[in-house]
């Protein structure tokens, strides 16, 4: 009764507002709107401090919040982990903090920060370890203290490492759980070789085998001034906070340089790959092959290229997989770049079971395409346009212009990198883009792999050529035969692992994205 | 040495002081203007000139509950239409393009009605209908320019330019150059002032792989739809945002734009804008743009109410994952009077090492690697679920997860909570929010929803005030009152082995 209402009443308010219309200057095409110039902005570069150890230490003034964070930066990562033991790095990346230090356990520091709604982590990545922190401003000195007690003596208690140990055991049997987990893990180690260090998998038996001396020992030999970089943040005053780190860190002596080895990239040989979950009605596709390092001269055109073929929303892959196909809901891709190793070229989408060898053929269209249709003038144009015209949120807070800094300042590039970068941007043109599209991009050289429902597909993958399947079962624990776990191990499943937990709270909020 | 000491906790004082000043209400007061046009639309405008960039945050108070029957993921659907542009972007011709969209609609009704024949069905005429209808969405695509409305916001620097939809309301955000403030307004309210539903079966196919994505092809979420189902049998929390497939494989764009008309009113929308921009000169251009869209009266706002639940409610998915314990107790919406107390429990419950759950399942029992509590499940402005759930470690059960979350739960009931943890509880929300005014963004998002939610953005400030009051007693009090038995639903995944290795395996790479 009352919808019946609403119509009638709201025929009538149309007409009443529609009748009195606003100035009439109105603007109706938006490219007659004026844009004026972006003014000026020069952001604040951070102050960067060299101790005579070697610490290299950067401070950005931030007086907005009342608040200070840091983190240091360590060299040395699960790159460089014993094979043996894979995993050890994620163990050490999460006592390092919840071990505790000399004077108080993990479980009293959880305290101690809490009641200051502070927070003190550490973690690890391929390359570095970290450990930050983040206070309000008036709880700095007990904050940056509990910090600096666990960089410089850290205790590993067991009973964390015990801790750490079964939450990896635990990750590892949920790591076949998500489609989009297997695939993106699987197809990395296709683009990188199986045994190539930033691919390797913890196992039961290489976590079962980390021991507190194995912590220890990276510890102490990873684990000095000149190999940190140490950024702050936040409401204080450089000089006195200079004087204060220069205090804390002064007389830490200088230790062993951090070594890394040669790492070998040794891509799958090209072809189709397939990894079949019955429980799933959309197929995950990953065509990857290796990519480049940042330092490559080719890196600006192939960013302008990225952005065209498979960015946004205005990209080729996105149009025609997406909007013009309805194929997908995500897609896209480019040719991928790391600062100090080659990153990965790839190119992902997830379509229905029934659509499967079909997207894979629509893929390989577009890749196809760019050489019958290089990308336009326009399309270049338009991608430096989105690239330069979002330029500037590179650098729109005091803590993103230090995260940049720190990150050409740990991989030896020139801190005017990002000023290089958008010269670079408005110096590419078309036979650039179009150079590095043949130069990087090949359709016969790419791994495609399929993570699906095989009965389901379209047609058999192998009617496009001969399929490797891939084994992702994971190996049971040492001692334990595969059968008895059966039940809790699944041979073929899916993905995620120690983000799962928080997955939930968030999928449960069901934010359906654009 | 003591001296240091005293000089350096007499500095905190004056610190705290100082960050009362520069954080609080006032200071936001300052720089914050809220105005409600003539057409019924709320702006906020919110001054931050960190750095030559603003974002915005328009909310709209419709989500799926709002979807018609018959028709979920209809508000959802909308907002995927929301980036097809309008009758000038988008399009070579709009005029013929207008014709040509009315004959797909035309041929998609006789499809339909067709296809959807419960008896006398023509199958050749269903096929027929089919190829029609699909020939002249074919024909009103010439007319496309696709993605011109993205494109224009990418090429001019648009930065995570998005939206989401939820049960309770749909957003949409982005960020811009500050010198694109003028063509930001246009772009946004031409958007929701003329709105064509082009490529729309397309994109609902694509919604369709995004359902297949997030539900179908995921345990998780497999799990949440069945949960959120069974706890609501009333209320139209029952419908996934998402939408279920056999609806989806029928609304029309006609059902859409319906959609749109009748929630899309400007009574119904705040607009939020945070960044380098100053009130006297934004408000007006605003105004000038988004002035225009027409007002219309509020929707019926009517939804059932979920009754009392009396008994509990079960789902169990034997799955091909591992396993998952997840329970939940209805509560009242965020505007009771005890929602500070919710959110006192969540985070009693859930924050950090220190919380109840982490130590007792995690840390203590050693039977799980996460466990948390939260509430807003599935969204907050209705009567909603306040979960708990538990991940357990390999050999652990469900049953076992529940086990220890109800000893956590059964303390909450009896044991006053301590000095300390609520002290923690209140010290946190307060860090929480400065560390939550720090970006645009974030700020946009917040000052529009509490503006949308209370009519008042300043309740965002208020809320840390609310937790500060909350006592023992009233954890105790709300626990008892939500935590029983028969207000709870539980939602398990236990693992189901895969069919026989056999055919797909082998060949390792």
């Amino acid at each position: 009764m009352k919808s019946q209402l609403t119509r009638i009443l709201l025929s009538a308010v149309i007409l009443v507002s529609a009748a009195v219309p606003r100035s009439a200057a109105q603007v109706t095409d938006w490219q007659q709107i004026t844009i004026p110039p972006l003014p000026a902005f020069h952001p604040q570069e951070p102050k960067r401090i060299e101790l005579p150890n070697g610490m290299v230490i950067f401070l950005q003034e931030d007086h907005e919040l009342p608040l200070i964070d840091g983190v240091a930066r360590i060299r040395g990562g699960s790159r460089s982990e014993a094979a043996s033991k894979v995993g050890v790095l994620d163990i050490y990346g999460e006592v390092w903090r919840t071990g505790g230090t000399k004077t108080q356990t993990g479980d009293q520091l959880d305290d101690y920060l809490e009641i200051r709604a502070a927070k003190v982590e550490s973690g690890d990545n391929a390359d570095s370890t970290t450990i930050s922190w983040s206070c309000l401003k008036g709880d700095f000195d007990d904050v940056f203290k509990a910090f600096n007690d666990l960089l410089r003596e850290p205790e590993f208690r067991a009973d964390k490492i015990d801790l750490a140990q079964h939450e990896m055991f635990d990750s590892i049997s949920r790591r076949n759980d998500d489609v989009s987990g297997i695939a993106s893990r699987e197809s990395k180690k296709l683009a990188y070789g199986s045994n190539n260090p930033y691919v390797r998998e913890p196992e039961y038996a290489t976590v079962a085998a980390v021991t507190r001396q194995d912590l220890l020992d990276w510890h102490h030999t990873y684990v000095h001034p000149n190999n940190i970089i140490l950024g702050v943040v936040g409401d204080f005053d450089s000089a006195s906070m200079e004087a204060k780190l220069r205090k804390v860190f002064g007389d830490w002596p200088k230790g062993p340089a951090a070594k890394e080895e040669k790492i070998d990239f040794d891509s799958a040989k090209p072809g189709y790959y397939l990894i079949a979950k019955e429980d799933v009605n959309q197929s995950s596709i990953n065509m990857t092959e290796l990519g480049i390092r940042r330092d490559n001269p080719d890196y600006y055109a192939t960013q302008v290229f990225n952005e065209a073929f498979g960015g946004g929303f205005s990209s080729r892959l996105f149009k025609s997989i997406r909007t013009a196909q309805g194929l997908a809901y995500g897609v896209g891709g480019g040719i991928g770049s790391a600062f100090d190793h080659p990153g990965i070229v790839r190119i992902a989408m997830g379509t229905k079971s029934s659509t499967t060898v079909e997207s894979i053929q629509a893929l390989y269209k577009e890749i196809d395409n760019l050489k019958q249709n290089p990308i336009s003038d326009e399309e270049i144009k338009r991608a430096k346009d989105s690239i330069l015209n979002s330029f500037v949120f590179n650098f729109d807070s005091p803590e993103k212009v230090l995260r940049e800094r720190m990150a050409y300042e740990f991989y030896g590039y020139p801190a005017d990198f990002l000023e290089r970068y958008r010269a670079g941007i408005e110096r590419v043109g078309k036979e650039d883009v179009a150079r590095v599209a043949a130069k990087y991009l090949h359709k016969d050289k790419l791994a495609v792999l399929v993570v699906g429902n095989t009965p389901d597909f379209d047609k058999p993958l192998s009617s496009l050529g001969p399929v490797t399947n891939v084994d992702i079962s994971i190996p049971p624990p040492p001692g334990e035969k595969s059968e008895e776990k059966a039940p809790t191990k699944p041979a073929v499943s899916e993905a995620e692992s120690r983000g799962s937990a928080a997955n939930v709270a968030q999928t449960a909020r069901n934010q359906n994205s654009r | 040495m003591s001296y240091k000491r005293s000089l350096k906790s007499f500095a905190i004082i004056l610190v705290l002081a100082a960050l009362a000043a520069a954080q609080d209400l006032a200071s936001f007061e300052k720089r914050t203007t809220v105005k409600t046009l003539d057409n019924g639309l709320t702006v906020v405008i919110c001054e931050r000139p960190e750095a030559p960039v603003f974002s915005f945050f328009t909310h709209v108070d419709a989500g799926s509950v709002q979807d018609p029957l018959g028709e979920t993921g209809l508000a959802h659907m909308f907002e995927h239409m929301a980036f097809k542009g309008t009758d000038k972007i988008g399009t070579t011709d709009y005029a013929a393009e207008k014709v040509a969209l009315e004959k797909v609609e035309q041929d998609y009704a006789a499809y339909i009605a067709e296809r959807d024949k419960p008896v006398g069905r023509d199958e050749q005429k269903v096929k027929e209908l089919q190829k029609a209808w699909t020939e002249a969405t074919t024909e009103a695509n010439k007319y496309v320019k696709p993605n011109e409305f993205p494109q224009i916001v990418e090429m001019n620097g648009g930065e995570d330019l998005n939206a989401n939809t939820s049960d309770d309301e749909t957003n949409y955000f982005y960020s811009f150059p500050e010198n694109r403030l003028e063509l930001w307004a246009y772009l946004e309210s031409e958007r929701f002032l003329h709105p064509v539903m082009r490529e729309f079966y397309k994109e609902r196919n694509v919604v369709i792989e995004e359902r297949r994505m997030r539900v179908d092809s995921n345990p998780i979420g497999r799990l949440l739809e069945q949960f959120t189902t069974a706890a609501y049998q009333a209320h139209e929390y029952h419908r996934p945002t998402i939408g279920w497939i056999s609806d989806l494989n029928t609304f029309s764009a006609t059902d859409a734009k319906k959609f749109f008309d009748k929630y899309y009113i400007p009574s119904n929308m705040v607009v939020a804008v945070v960044g380098d921009v100053k009130a006297s000169e934004t408000m007006p251009v605003i105004e000038k743009y988004f002035g225009r869209i027409p007002s219309r009266p509020k929707p019926d706002e009517r939804t059932t109410t979920e009754p009392p639940q009396n008994a509990e409610r079960r789902v169990i998915l034997q799955d091909m994952s591992q396993p998952l314990y997840l329970e939940g107790y209805h509560r009242p919406d965020y505007r009771s009077p005890d929602d500070a107390v919710y959110d006192a429990i969540a985070d009693l419950m859930s924050n950090g090492r220190t919380s109840r759950l982490y130590r007792a399942l995690v840390r203590d029992k050693k039977i799980a690697a996460d466990s948390a509590g939260f509430t807003g499940l599935p969204g907050n402005k209705y009567p909603h679920l306040f979960a708990f759930y538990a991940f357990p470690l390999p050999g652990h059960k469900p049953d076992e997860m529940a086990e220890a979350i109800h000893v956590e739960i059964e303390k909450l009931k009896n044991e006053d909570i301590s000095d300390e943890e609520l002290k923690m509880i209140k010290t946190r929300a307060k860090a929480n929010l400065i560390r939550s005014l720090g970006s645009n963004e974030g700020l946009a998002n917040n000052l529009a929803i509490y503006q949308a939610r209370y009519d008042d953005w300043r309740e965002l400030f208020r809320s840390v005030d609310r937790i500060d009051k909350v006592s023992k007693a009233d954890i105790r009090r709300v626990a008892k009152q939500t935590f029983v038995p028969t207000n709870r639903t539980v939602g398990i995944i236990e693992t189901r082995a895969a069919a026989p290795a056999g055919d797909q395996r082998g060949g390792a790479q």
